[in-house]
């Protein structure tokens, strides 16, 4: 590391991406769901950053969390860059930064069943020319992974130098290690899970709960009605943003402070600057998120279970051959550590190249969007040494 | 300058104990040189343990595969005999439970490498023998009050201490520190007149 690397802080300079823009990709012929259903008619949203070597060996995939779009870093087209937020990860992708945007092609595509601009159930159904709603078949991890594999193929990709995910982000990335391993050279599975507890899933069927039972949701078919399930929606952000943060965070943040005043209402109203805080996140929310997308990706997050049918989860991992970074927060108590502790102790068994840190935060399960500079540490040697280090001089360790 | 010759004296005893192309596992394994030079040099399949996150941004800078984890909780994650060789270097004067590390040690491996500081060493008597004062050296650099050595132990009580976990002593290599990583073998009274020493040890 020279003096300018010293005093640079990649991390800390926003949109460094520059200007993206959302592109579709029709695929081609059915895809075939885990749950058994086809869909004949998948769109894609994705973006790309970089530019792929004629050896095709510099791909990252980079996959979003559940609120997460294509819009991975820097602007769209046409955005005022002085007040618009840049992309969901920006701290970590452009020139100089972790995922550096001047070595690697980088691809993000928005999940299935996202709203975004991948098909989903607010997508219209050839069928009935309507919007799908609950009509739209289930969709799992996998699913998502087998859209990413196709997209990447119709871009040329056939192998990824890395794929790198975050929350149900690092559940695909994982999913792809197992389901393509040998598409697949280094795995960062970040914030992340081989499968949720009950305690994930009881918190998720919360937030389905609330929507589900708001008048507003029809049955999922709101769109375009004059009622929306907005409360739903709302709340089911409110409870997914508490799981989302630690104790000490929102203690930090907050404390029991009043919003407007210095006594208490002695009524019904939102009164703790806490409460304010998360109307806000759920009312911000259900302006940019569908009520029915929400509902498949915590559904994908509860079905997601990296062991499936095998007898361990290091039975299930026997032939995935990537390198693994995994990184776990020390507040996160959604994806808590020890469950990051169990998927790297079976990825040592089976004799992969596996690097595990806990990254101290305060932030809790958001801290893989709010601790850049420790992440920055990790995965940008990391990913270096996938380019650099010919796969040729790795070995198994049995 | 080669990258054996960056590595600290200890580490360089234990480089060449290690056959070519052994599993290797270092315990506190710091910033991943030894294990890089393993690799690189022996064509040894390495894994680290290390608790320090800075250190372990540098093992990833080296491209060595290493695992977050505190040596006193144990190696319950790893198999029996899974590797050929495994390092406790300069790491065992600070574990809280010295017995159990090296028991798991032997465990996970055909062959344990530990190198520790020797307590034995006359200047460390000198210290507390004639000046009554706790002994700060190069070898020993912290004061008493402000120090990660909880564990010191001395040659002759570490060949005891092997025995009594179980371990046959194949090797010991006692010597003398010098500037710049060189090292001086001691023959004679390796208790007294080195200042650190390398045990190789394999279950009995």
């Amino acid at each position: 590391m020279d003096s300018t690397d010293a005093v640079r802080r990649p991390w800390e300079e926003a949109a460094s991406a520059g200007v993206s823009e959302t592109r579709t990709l029709a695929l081609d012929g059915v895809l075939t769901l885990s749950g058994g259903r086809t869909l004949d008619h998948v769109e894609v949203a994705y973006e790309t950053w970089g530019r792929l070597l004629d050896d095709g060996s510099n791909a990252i995939l980079v996959c979003h969390a559940l609120s997460g779009d294509s819009h991975l870093a820097g602007h769209r087209p046409g955005e005022d860059a002085a007040t618009a937020s840049p992309g969901w990860w920006d701290p970590m992708v452009g020139p100089g930064k972790a995922i550096d945007t001047d070595r690697f092609f980088v691809v993000c595509c928005n999940v299935l069943g996202g709203y975004s601009g991948t098909t989903g159930p607010s997508s219209i159904d050839p069928t009935t020319a309507l919007p799908y709603g609950l009509r739209f078949p289930l969709v799992t991890i996998e699913d998502m992974v087998d859209v990413q594999a196709r997209l990447l193929h119709a871009l040329g990709v056939h192998r990824l130098l890395a794929v790198v995910g975050g929350s149900m982000g690092g559940m695909q990335a994982l999913a792809w290690a197992k389901r393509y391993p040998d598409r697949v050279g280094s795995v960062i599975a970040d914030a992340t899970t081989w499968r949720l507890g009950a305690q994930a899933i009881a918190f998720n069927e919360v937030g389905r709960r609330a929507i589900l039972e708001d008048p507003g949701f029809a049955g999922g078919d709101y769109y375009g009605a004059d009622s929306q399930p907005e409360s739903g929606l709302g709340i089911a952000r409110m409870i997914g943003h508490i799981t989302y943060l630690s104790d000490e965070s929102m203690h930090k943040k907050f404390g029991r402070r009043l919003q407007d005043s210095d006594d208490y209402a002695y009524e019904f109203v939102s009164e703790f600057q806490v409460e304010s805080y998360l109307a806000y996140q759920g009312q911000r929310f259900v302006e940019r998120f569908d009520a029915n997308t929400y509902l498949y990706m915590t559904k994908a997050m509860d079905y997601f279970d990296l062991q499936g049918e095998a007898s361990t989860l290091a039975d299930a991992l026997r032939g995935v051959t990537a390198r693994f970074l995994v990184l776990s927060f020390s507040s996160d108590w959604l994806f808590p550590t020890a469950r990051s502790r169990e998927l790297v102790a079976a990825l040592r068994e089976i004799g992969t190249e596996v690097t595990f840190a806990e990254i101290p935060s305060a932030y809790g399960h958001d801290a893989f969007l709010l601790e850049p500079e420790a992440q920055h540490k990790l995965i940008a040697p990391f990913l270096s040494n996938a380019l650099d280090r010919p796969r040729a001089k790795r070995e198994v360790a049995r | 300058m080669t990258p054996h010759d960056l590595l600290r004296a200890d580490q360089r005893f234990i480089a060449d104990l290690v056959p070519e192309g052994a599993r290797v596992l270092d315990l506190g394994c710091g910033d991943g040189a030894l294990l890089a030079q393993l690799r690189d040099e022996r064509g040894a399949v390495v894994r680290g343990v290390e608790i320090d996150l800075d250190n372990i941004a540098r093992c990833v800078e080296r491209d060595v595969p290493v695992f977050q984890g505190d040596l006193d909780d144990g190696l319950t994650d790893i198999p029996d005999g899974r590797f050929d060789v495994v390092i406790l270097s300069q790491t065992l004067q600070v574990v809280k439970r010295p017995r159990f590390v090296l028991q798991e040690m032997l465990r996970v491996g055909t062959r344990s490498v530990v190198s520790f500081p020797n307590f034995g060493h006359w200047r460390v008597r000198t210290h507390l023998g004639f000046h009554g004062r706790m002994p700060v050296s190069e070898a020993i650099p912290y004061s008493w009050y402000d120090t990660p050595n909880i564990h010191h132990t001395t040659i002759a009580d570490f060949r005891d201490f092997s025995a009594d976990c179980g371990a046959v002593v194949e090797r010991e290599i006692a010597f003398v520190g010098r500037e710049g990583g060189t090292a001086r073998v001691a023959h004679l009274l390796p208790n007294l007149l080195a200042d650190e020493a390398v045990f190789v040890l394999r279950r009995s």
